[in-house]
Parts: C-alpha cells; structure tokens; sequence
C-alpha cells in the first residue's frame, strides 16, 4: 500500500502542529467559536450531542495492521474504546476531548493517517470499491488512481472552499461496489475499443435531500488527461455552482440544471483550455510510482478448494467469502453487523485483534467498505477455517455479508447533532426479527439502509428497503423507501407515504418482505420484484392495518 | 431548561444559578420565558470567556419524578446514547 514520502510526511506533521496551534489559540480566547468552527471541520472535528466527534480518513478503504492497531490505541487513550466505521471509509470517534484532538492527530500521522477534509466544504476522502486489488471482476485496481486524486485534492488551493462539500469515488470493476453513481464524481476504470485502460466519468450524483444518479460527462478519459478532466469540472463547479442556498451547493443540482450536454460542453470547455496550456498531465512515471504501492502481493500457488468444516462455517462461506483474483485465495468480508449490534462499531480489543489476524493470515491488510464492514481481501482458502473460528472469538464471525440483517445506519439521534431521529435502534430491532439464518437466506439479497435525517447518511435513497427517520413535533418517525440500489443498476428509492412510528417501523418492514416473499418469480432479488410489480403491492401490506399508520 | 456544551470536553452542561452544572436534575427550571432569556443573556458571557459553546433553551416537563426533556434529542443528551448504557451520563461518565 501507498506509503508517505517526505513531502507527505511533512506536510501532514504540518497540518499537526497546525492545529495544536488553533485549538491554542481557541482555548485561549484568542479564536472565537465562529472563527475556530471551519478551522476545526476541516481536520474532521464536529461538536456532536454528547462530546466532539472525530472523523479520521481511511484513504480508498485501505489499512494496515500497524495502522489499525493505532486505531485501537487511539479508542483505548483518547476516546471510550471503540470506534464507528462509517459509509464512507472513515472511522469516527464519539468522545474525544478538544485538548487532546491534536495529540490524536499526532499518533495518525505517525501511521501515516490524518483526518484532513473530512469534513467542510472540501473535496473529502477518496472512496474506493473496498474489494480493490483482489475482486475477479476487476480491469485494474481502483487505489493508484484513487491515491493520485488525494494528493492532487489535499489543500488544492482552487478547491479548498467550494460552494459545498465534494465527494469523489473510483471502481475499477464492473460491478459497482463503490456506489459510483451517488458520487459528486465518480470514476470508473474501463477499457475502450482498443483495449485500452482509461476513465468512465460521472458527475452529479449525490444523496441527502436531492437525490440524484449522476451521468456520463466523460465517456472515455486517457489516464494522462484524468486530472486535467477532474480539474475542468471542478472549474464548471467552482464557477456556477450556487453559493447563495446551501441547499441548492451540491454539483448535483447544477449538474440537473445545466443538463447532460451543457455539461458536458462547459467541461470540454475548461478541458482544452487546460490541455491546450499543457499543464496537468498525470506523468507516466508518476503513475507507474504510485502504482507501485499497490503492486498484488506474490500470490502462492495452491489449491482452490476450501476446506469443509461445521454448518456456522458453510453459512459464513456462503455469504462472507467471495472470488478472488487468484487461484487457492479468497476475499473475506467481516461482519461489523451482529444481530442487535450497532452497525459499524468495533471494540479497541476487536481492532488490536483483527490486527493480528491481518498479520497471521491476511497480508497484514484490511479494507473498510462502505458498507460499514471490513473485508480481509487476501487471505488463503486453506485458513478460511481458522479465520472463522478467531472472528467468531470475537464476535466478529456473523455469516450475514448482503443479507436483510447486514443494514447500514447512520449515528443517528443517538449521536449526531444533525439527525432528526434514531437509526441504530430501528437497524436493532429489524435484525432482532430477522435473526433466524435459514429465513434470511430464504429472502436473498436484500439490502436495507436508515439515515437519521435527510443528509442520508445512512445512504437510505440507495437501499432496496430504505427508512428515513423524520421528526414530527419532537417525534421520532420513519418513512419507507423501496427499490433504491447503489450498485451498477443504480435507483432512487421510491417514497411509501405517511411515515410509521418507532414501534410501528419494524412491523411494516416484515410486512414489505412477506409481500415480497408471495410476489417474488424464481431468481428474482426483492429489488428485481419491486421493479417488476411497483410499489402497490408492497403498500397495501404495509398499510395494511391502518393502526400501523401512524399519521 | 438553558444547556450549552463545555468548550474544552464538549461534555453537556446545564445552567444553574448563574454557573454551570453537569447532571439535568440539577438545573434551573424556567417557569417564566423571560428568566429563561434572561439566563441565556448571562450565558454569553461563558460564550465570551470560552468556557462554553452554544448554549440554548430547550422545553421541560416537570412532574413528582423530577425533570423530563419533551424532546428526545434532549432526553437523549442528559442520559447518553440509548443502545448504549455504558456510556455517558447515563454510565455516571462525565469528564473533570
């Protein structure tokens, strides 16, 4: 994986010392609130309902035993001995105190992590398909790229205070595993008539109260000219994206106002005004540099089979493994999803000790996935078996990778000062009542995701079953989405109607899966029914006891 | 009920009787709005000292049990997170 060279290094121990220097000067007097706020969101750190919240970002997903190790130090010394992983690749700490936010960033920076632009209106972490490197599927590894786009997007001084936050992410597969199509901007690794290896461009996706899937603005990019290309439509961003509503800032909206062609003219625009400049060009051997860093493994020569063992570990193959590139290896996700767990958390003592078992059997690597899971993405099919056993001594061993009880939730009214209502205890209660394995797996894939509030943190537009907590009167309440998908046949969630209390919200979601169960045709996913038979069906059962809508 | 966030912890605090104060029970309890602004008015200058960031007013219910927040993001700032009684003020967790 990529390590610092001296110019990082320095750089990030800067930006340290930086900010020992303003939480000084805050704590002195010598900044007020309102000037030390954008100085203290642009390293990560928000004011939450109960502490400070510190986002911490995993570059492209990507993390080392050393790495995650000192994860688990900083949980242990600074904060409560955990740690929430996020949907997009970032580990939050719930509790740190101000005073020893600069002593934290101290430690990350001597792993080579940072919690730069992890918030503000910047461009933020760079997200990556988390099984990059190792998925089957893949034309090339997403991070080279990922990691270039960091460096060129790290305090550029054009994009440092954009009209709104910028999200960017990169897939170099197929399948989408990135959630592409939600993205500000997206790039996928393609490859064009004549073989060569370039940049599918999206633009305009995005979540929060405007959902939108983003399009194409640039159908083939050669990987010399990507950041020229990024650069023109930051520009096309820079210069017409609204600043006078806050609502109105994300280049989604600009993206729907302008429309697919002018788009994509005001970007072609700004392109050959760069290019016919000859700046910006990404250099060969730059490329083949960074590369590097992300060179597989040496790969054993082994057998393919994986070894037989107890029915909890056919359940765990059966869901949490998945193919890898090479013959003899697997790509292994791990459950931060118990049932009644809180979705993405994970224990300083279960991080220390993943850590281990990166170095025993998983190249010393770790990714973090969007989905709020990690994933061991090399490890032998011959260790599945011990792998299991020390995941399940950790509670970390739940057989249910994309099944209705791996749900994505945002902190929520439990944490976040932004949110509306609670997730974490909804996403408790619907896995509670789908517990039972064999009735998962009778389901299939069904993909459920909660936000707290409209920011949609909880990726909710994106979920086959999507809930959006709402607050009416200083009432927690949830509405139903059906039919969003994040994957390559990305959708917004269709809204239900009138939202279902807290108590009412559980129910209603058994009562859209039994009518899935009597509606579904052989094969088909619960999105695949949804799309085929609309939301009728699914309301009527929702509704169908009126008692249960609650407004 | 006027609450702010302490400045160096971001631990919640409470006004009471011209100072601050950690637990909701031991808070003052406006009955008359215009004590409550007149708390918030003499909050400010914990704003200017840099003690405390963003103090606000927030409802209460009063009863033979003592002070209940109406809204849940208040009941759930005075106690913790509610899928984890480890923690918080709830757990007896409170910063020095």
């Amino acid at each position: 994986m990529y390590r610092y060279d001296e110019f990082d290094a320095k750089f990030v121990a800067e930006r340290v010392e930086q900010f020992r220097g303003q939480v000084a000067r805050r704590l002195s007097g010598e900044l007020n609130e309102d000037q030390f706020k954008p100085l203290r969101l642009m390293n990560g750190l928000y004011l939450q309902l109960h502490a400070y919240m510190l986002r911490v970002a995993v570059p492209y997903g990507t993390l080392n035993s050393r790495q995650m190790r000192k994860l688990a130090h900083i949980a242990r010394k600074y904060d409560r001995g955990y740690g929430h992983f996020t949907t997009r690749q970032n580990i939050q700490y719930n509790w740190p105190k101000l005073v020893d936010v600069p002593d934290i960033l101290s430690d990350l920076a001597s792993v080579e992590m940072h919690a730069i632009q992890t918030s503000g209106n910047c461009i933020r972490n760079v997200t990556a398909d988390h099984f990059a490197g190792a998925a089957a599927d893949e034309i090339e590894d997403p991070r080279p790229i990922a990691e270039i786009i960091r460096q060129w997007s790290s305090l550029h001084p054009e994009f440092v205070f954009l009209p709104r936050k910028f999200k960017i992410a990169v897939g170099g597969s197929p399948h989408d595993r990135a959630a592409l199509k939600y993205h500000d901007m997206a790039l996928e690794i393609v490859k064009n008539a004549s073989g060569e290896v370039g940049y599918r461009v999206l633009v305009g996706g995005g979540m929060g109260r405007t959902p939108y899937i983003g399009y194409v603005v640039g159908e083939f990019v050669s990987k010399p000219d990507i950041l020229s290309f990024l650069e023109s439509v930051m520009r096309v961003y820079n210069q017409s994206g609204r600043r006078d509503n806050k609502f109105k800032a994300r280049i989604k909206i600009l993206a729907n106002a302008l429309g697919e062609e002018e788009m994509r003219n005001q970007v072609m625009r700004e392109f050959a005004e760069i290019r016919a400049k000859g700046t910006l060009q990404v250099p060969a051997e730059e490329l083949v540099r960074i590369a590097a860093y992300f060179a597989p493994p040496k790969f054993e020569n082994l057998p393919d089979e994986i070894p037989t063992g107890g029915k909890d570990f056919q359940n765990w193959i059966r869901t949490n493994i998945h193919q890898h590139r090479a013959k003899g290896y697997a790509i292994a996700t791990i459950s931060l999803k118990p049932i009644g767990g809180v979705p993405g958390d994970a224990s300083a003592e279960q991080m220390d000790a993943l850590a281990d078992l990166m170095d025993q059997y998983g190249m010393s690597e770790i990714r973090v996935s969007h989905e709020q899971n990690l994933v061991l993405p090399h490890v032998r099919k011959r260790d599945l078996p011990a792998i299991h056993a020390r995941l399940v001594e950790l509670g970390l061993g739940t057989p249910n990778a994309g099944l209705i009880t791996d749900i994505i939730a945002c902190p929520g009214l439990d944490y976040c000062d932004l949110a509306n209502a609670r997730s974490i205890p909804i996403a408790q209660d619907i896995a509670r009542r789908f517990a039972d394995l064999d009735r998962q797996h009778e389901i299939g894939q069904l993909k459920i995701k909660i936000s707290g509030c409209i920011n949609a943190c909880g990726h909710h537009h994106a979920g086959h079953i999507g809930i959006l907590g709402v607050d009416k009167k200083g009432v927690e309440f949830y509405q139903l989405q059906l039919g969003g998908s994040g994957a390559e046949d990305a959708s917004i969630g269709d809204i239900m109607g009138p939202g279902f209390g807290e108590r009412e919200i559980g129910p209603a979601v058994e009562r859209v899966v039994k009518a899935y169960l009597s509606l579904r045709k052989d094969g088909e996913r619960f999105l695949d029914t949804y799309r085929r038979v609309g939301m009728e069906p699914f309301k009527n059962m929702a509704y169908l006891d009126q008692l249960y809508a609650a407004h | 009920m006027l609450t702010a966030n302490r400045l160096v912890d971001g631990d919640v605090l409470y006004w009471k009787a011209g100072d601050w104060v950690l637990a909701l029970k031991d808070g003052d309890v406006f009955a008359d709005p215009k004590d409550a602004d007149a708390a918030l008015a003499a909050a400010q200058k914990y704003v200017a000292g840099n003690k405390v960031v963003a103090p606000y007013l927030f409802d209460v219910k009063t009863d033979a049990n003592g002070i209940h927040p109406v809204k849940e993001r208040e009941i759930i700032r005075a106690k913790g997170p509610t899928v984890r009684d480890d923690l918080g003020k709830q757990a007896g967790q409170v910063n020095v």
